[in-house]
């Protein structure tokens, strides 16, 4: 046995080496990651509430840490800490138990690959986005795993949606990641987010019609992959009560939100660094960006990294932002026409793209020259719509219903509700 | 033996995977099994990633974490009577197991301690020709030499340029067999009219 394990080990000796430590910063940086994700929950899950009570005329959380709610999360996993954890009695016991931390570990261990800045990544690897890809496919096999082991209808409907809706979601998915690795030409990470350096027109959104395109249809991919209304089939609560998630409770439960909030965050982490420049601000120039970064002393490199990240966590939560938007604004499809939206629509669209900037690649230099200006022509027009929104939203002025039950709105008359109450 | 900590890893890795493979074949329950056979992937993925393999492991994880157990579980859900469904092994089911699980792990064990004799020095891992490196294996499967430079045993004097060895053959079998594959599964699938009905 030990001249076996001995062979076994002179055999594999040049692969493997160390330094004690590596040991210790991998811990470190995997105890940041993990801290990151969890803190985006309870963060992403305030907003979720926030967002949706303003969409419904609501106010949200408001007591627990101010005005603005602000702990209400924490009092929220507080309660789950302390719930009773119930295992149903039909329940397969080792699967039940098995779907969360399998969810939870196939969402976190996407962050190691994810660069939060130049250089800022636990793993930088030759095959960031792969692997990325890779590891939240096993997310999927969590919550099915869930769906199975509750040994409850809505379970088991919920999980096989899942499944169906994610076989079918990952390939338009991935052949959109594909499109920009093709302009990249590499499918690391920190490479493509460094090839983005320098004004907005020099983000891959805006490098070609066809990226441009990309961009929309994977963070429709990307929506459809988190679960996330409308594309929430697998949990649907008017039908399926939570879908795989009905038989849990406390921190089993929490743990799947974790798993959602955090992929969210990935895959929003991946439409940045593929389409939307990175790190990068899109207002630097490449020769300021480059001067802060490296001849500007320790100063101007500590700025520069702060302010990547800062930039990079501020661009995912914008789209994490846009999902909660669009989750409280469209209604739920149907099962076949989430199907179809993937078969019919996403996949012929994402492989027209793919041949078009194929295309794209192989034009000649003369001819490319001559299109350069649809790259300023799309920053611009993308710009000018953003400011224009945002000076719409502050210059609309909000109107008081004039007909029906228009009292309850003017705080200054007594309201029928109240009335109601007092009497 | 000199043990630092990706040694450590490595042995933790291959013993927990080994301990999830046992329970991939002593497991009943089919979706159990399908858990456990989870764990055992994630390992093996786990050591191409401890060995700069890192393209194998993530395709690993990728192709049969994301997509056969994916499947695998869904043919289940989609097909059990039960609410549970469990496999009943025969007894000449298992002997031929076992007999095909010894002649494989033999064949396996001489493979490993001849390769270690053949090579005594393999190449390091940051050797551009190793497969860690995605570009090199793409360009690999496209045509391209990547492998160890060698010359025509006909060409004594190094007249014509060295050969290196591609991928593009293997991988055109490789992609062709799918392609085959998937014709006949919608072959297979497709709804049957009947003959001489009205649809």
């Amino acid at each position: 046995m030990t001249d076996f394990l001995s062979s076994y080990t002179k055999f594999l000796s040049p692969y493997l080496g160390g330094n004690p430590a590596e040991v210790v910063i991998a811990v470190i940086v995997a105890s940041v990651l993990v801290g990151f994700v969890a803190a985006s929950a309870v963060f992403f899950i305030w907003l979720e509430r926030k967002v949706s009570g303003r969409m419904q005329d609501r106010l949200g959380p408001t007591r627990v840490g101010g005005k603005f709610g602000w702990l209400q999360t924490i009092a929220d996993g507080m309660k789950l800490l302390v719930k009773e954890d119930i295992i149903p009695g039909d329940a397969d016991h080792m699967l039940f138990r098995l779907g969360p931390y399998i969810a939870f570990c196939g969402s976190f261990l996407a962050f190691l690959a994810l660069p939060f800045g130049n250089n800022l990544v636990a793993m930088n690897m030759n095959i960031a986005v792969f692997f990325m890809l890779a590891v939240m496919s096993t997310e999927v096999f969590g919550i099915i795993l869930a769906g199975y082991g509750s040994g409850s209808k809505w379970s088991l409907f919920g999980g096989m949606r899942e499944a169906a809706q994610m076989v079918s979601y990952e390939v338009p998915m991935a052949i959109c990641v594909l499109i920009p690795v093709i302009v990249a030409g590499t499918m690391n990470l920190n490479l493509i987010g460094q090839q983005q350096t320098g004004i907005i027109w020099n983000w891959y959104l805006f490098h070609d019609p066809f990226t441009f395109c990309a961009f929309w249809t994977y963070f429709t991919c990307a929506t459809a992959s988190c679960k996330r209304a409308p594309f929430d089939l697998a949990e649907a609560e008017s039908e399926l009560v939570a879908g795989f998630h009905t038989e849990y409770s406390g921190l089993r439960w929490s743990f799947f939100f974790m798993a959602e909030y955090g992929s969210m965050f990935a895959v929003s982490g991946i439409a940045t660094l593929l389409f939307l420049g990175g790190w990068h601000t899109g207002l630097l120039p490449k020769q300021a960006s480059n001067w802060l970064e490296n001849d500007a002393g320790t100063t101007g490199f500590v700025l520069f990294s702060v302010l990547s990240v800062a930039v990079f966590i501020a661009k995912g939560w914008l789209l994490v932002f846009v999902m909660m938007w669009v989750r409280w604004t469209l209604p739920r499809l149907r099962i076949d026409q989430v199907m179809m939206t993937c078969l019919k629509y996403l996949l012929p669209i994402s492989c027209m793209l793919l041949i078009g900037v194929s295309a794209w690649q192989v034009l000649p230099h003369g001819v490319l020259y001559y299109l350069d200006f649809i790259k300023y022509l799309g920053a611009f027009a993308c710009v000018a719509l953003v400011v224009l929104t945002i000076y719409r939203i502050f210059s609309t002025r909000s109107q008081l219903p004039a007909s029906g039950a228009a009292s309850i709105w003017n705080p200054t008359r007594p309201s029928p509700v109240v009335m109601a109450k007092k009497s | 033996m000199d043990i630092n900590f990706h040694t450590f890893f490595f042995y933790l890795i291959a013993i927990l995977t080994g301990i999830c493979a046992i329970g991939v074949v002593v497991t009943r329950n089919i979706v159990r099994s399908a858990a456990w056979l989870l764990f055992t992937l994630a390992g093996t993925a786990g050591i191409f990633f401890l060995l700069n393999a890192d393209f194998v492991g993530a395709t690993q994880l990728l192709i049969y974490v994301g997509g056969t157990l994916v499947l695998v579980v869904f043919g289940v859900m989609l097909t059990a009577q039960g609410p549970f469904i469990s496999m009943k092994t025969g007894a000449a089911e298992w002997v031929i197991s076992t007999i095909v699980g010894i002649v494989l792990y033999s064949a396996l064990t001489y493979s490993i301690f001849t390769s270690s004799l053949y090579f005594p020095n393999p190449p390091h891992a940051d050797d551009p020709a190793d497969s860690r490196n995605s570009v090199k294996l793409g360009m690999g499967f496209l045509g391209l030499g990547v492998g160890p430079e060698y010359h025509e045993p006909s060409d004594k004097v190094g007249a014509t340029p060295p050969v290196r060895t591609s991928y593009l053959l293997p991988f055109e079998i490789v992609s062709v067999h799918l392609l085959v594959v998937l014709i006949g599964a919608a072959y297979l699938a497709r709804a049957k009219r009947r003959r001489g009905g009205a649809s």
